[in-house]
């Protein structure tokens, strides 16, 4: 479980998360939704660590993150995985380098059951033949893949997702959204997704956090979320023709 | 003066990163060895056509200049080997690097950056900027003096050849000149500097490229960047080592 209270962060004098507190729980595909600029990915990478907060409290379980030093902070970092919304696979290696790498940063496996590990992880995300592939021979689709078989190297309790869609087909997009939920399922995950795609939503959103502004204006379901009364993300919701259609037959 | 201190700090801080403990010994030795090969070996060829010219011009120019009686000609192998040892092969050799390798480094470590793989390093828990720089910093260190021997040994065949098929020096005195009040401390003077030179190159163009931010247009920037500074800090300690090491 990943808890955030009353986390505020600015850039610049610039408030960017104001007063965010929500709970993440775990075997859960918790997502964060909002648009462009609202503060999705600061607050993902915050989350992280990758930004220093200006005030608030990030707590992994009973340890309170922010406050660890780099080594505290490193002992926790192992058990992450993230998914970055460009993939972010190291352009030096080779599709099974990428997917080995963590497994020779932190383990003492032998050579072979690395080598079955990195089988099975691209195997598990459908990457077939692909090995000695180097990322910029891969499609966009292909490259989240490997990207996730990267972070499930080690076997994370926690997975974090920058809009894993992005730049990517409605078909590819929502095999990401499945092997995405999947994965959390199978491995009990404490999975945080950023999307502003509302087929995510719908599809793999068990529990949703709205932010808005730098401001968490709304968390829920998907099942609440069509029938919320909060307008800011009524107009986030129903913003294409489509939508619009659906809610006034809802109404 | 803010600003330079500011980056002084982020720079000084950034080499307390890169030089703390490693993770894994054996992933850092790799990686060492693949920067041997891509930032030294891959420099030879670029270090040897140079060195090879500017030999045989610091010749032609030396005879040009010493045209006089009064004066050996041996004294034109003499000027050649003094001025590639002292000058050329660390000082100059190591301006030609800091455009080759380091705007390869800034740039390489920029865009590492601006797509996000340094941030996917940082998640996993590794040190980046060990990682990252540390390998390169050695591999320099170990590599740039024996470029440096090369850049000695082929300036010096290239003053030898071009003294000689001009006709400027006869085989023999180019010979003797090289030979004559050699003194063996130059050496070490010259590969104490390539030592210091190649620390700047690295580090200076680690640091542009670490902390890049924004998109492609800033990659480039950070690599001229890279090239300038590295090039002015080159000139500023060659004096400052002239200095502490030959007076």
């Amino acid at each position: 479980m990943i808890r955030v209270k009353n986390l505020n962060k600015s850039f610049t004098n610039q408030n960017v998360l104001n007063n965010i507190s929500v709970t993440f729980e775990p075997g859960k595909t918790n997502l964060i939704i909002g648009r462009s600029g609202s503060g999705k990915t600061v607050l993902l990478k915050s989350i992280v660590g990758l930004h220093d907060i200006d005030s608030g409290e990030i707590w992994y379980e009973n340890v309170l993150f922010n406050k660890l030093d780099f080594t505290g902070k490193k002992e926790i970092r192992k058990e992450m995985g993230m998914l970055f919304q460009g993939s972010a696979l190291f352009d030096s290696l080779t599709v099974e380098q990428n997917v080995r790498f963590p497994l020779d940063m932190f383990t003492d496996k032998t050579t072979e059951e690395k080598n079955e590990r990195v089988n099975f992880c691209l195997k598990r995300v459908d990457i077939i033949n692909a090995n000695k592939l180097s990322p910029a021979e891969l499609s966009g689709g292909m490259k989240k893949r490997v990207a996730i078989a990267r972070a499930i190297s080690l076997n994370p309790k926690y997975l974090f997702c920058d809009e894993p869609n992005s730049g990517l087909d409605p078909i590819t997009a929502i095999l990401i959204d499945e092997l995405i939920k999947e994965i959390t399922e199978e491995y009990s995950m404490t999975t945080i997704v950023n999307t502003h795609d509302m087929n995510s939503v719908m599809k793999i959103g068990e529990k949703i956090v709205f932010i808005s502004d730098g401001i968490k204006c709304w968390e829920g379901s998907k099942d609440e979320i069509l029938r919320s009364d909060c307008d800011t993300l009524n107009d986030f919701v129903f913003a294409n023709a489509l939508a619009k259609q659906l809610r006034s037959s809802l109404r | 003066m803010f600003r330079f201190l500011s980056q002084f700090g982020l720079y000084v801080l950034l080499l307390k990163k890169v030089f703390s403990r490693p993770e894994k010994s054996v992933v850092y030795y790799r990686q060492t060895m693949s920067e041997l090969v891509y930032l030294g070996l891959n420099s030879v060829g670029i270090i040897t056509i140079i060195s090879f010219f500017m030999g045989a011009v610091i010749t032609l120019q030396t005879a040009y200049n010493t045209e006089n009686p009064i004066y050996p000609t041996y004294l034109i192998g003499l000027g050649c080997r003094d001025s590639i040892i002292l000058e050329f092969s660390s000082t100059v050799a190591a301006l030609i690097l800091a455009g080759k390798v380091g705007s390869s480094i800034a740039s390489e470590i920029g865009t590492m950056r601006v797509t996000e793989q340094i941030d996917a390093l940082e998640i996993m828990g590794v040190n980046s900027a060990s990682y990252l720089i540390l390998p390169k910093i050695v591999a320099t260190l170990i590599f740039n003096p024996f470029l440096t021997l090369i850049s000695i040994i082929v300036g010096i065949i290239g003053g030898w050849l071009a003294g000689t098929l001009s006709g400027v020096i006869t085989s023999e005195d180019f010979i003797y000149g090289i030979q004559y009040a050699f003194i063996p401390y130059y050496i070490t003077y010259s590969l104490i500097k390539t030592l210091f030179f190649a620390f700047i190159i690295t580090s200076v163009s680690a640091f542009q490229g670490y902390y890049v931010d924004g998109g492609s247009l800033e990659v480039g920037r950070a690599s001229t960047k890279a090239v300038v500074f590295s090039s002015v800090l080159i000139l500023l300690f060659n004096v400052i080592l002239t200095q502490l090491l030959l007076s």
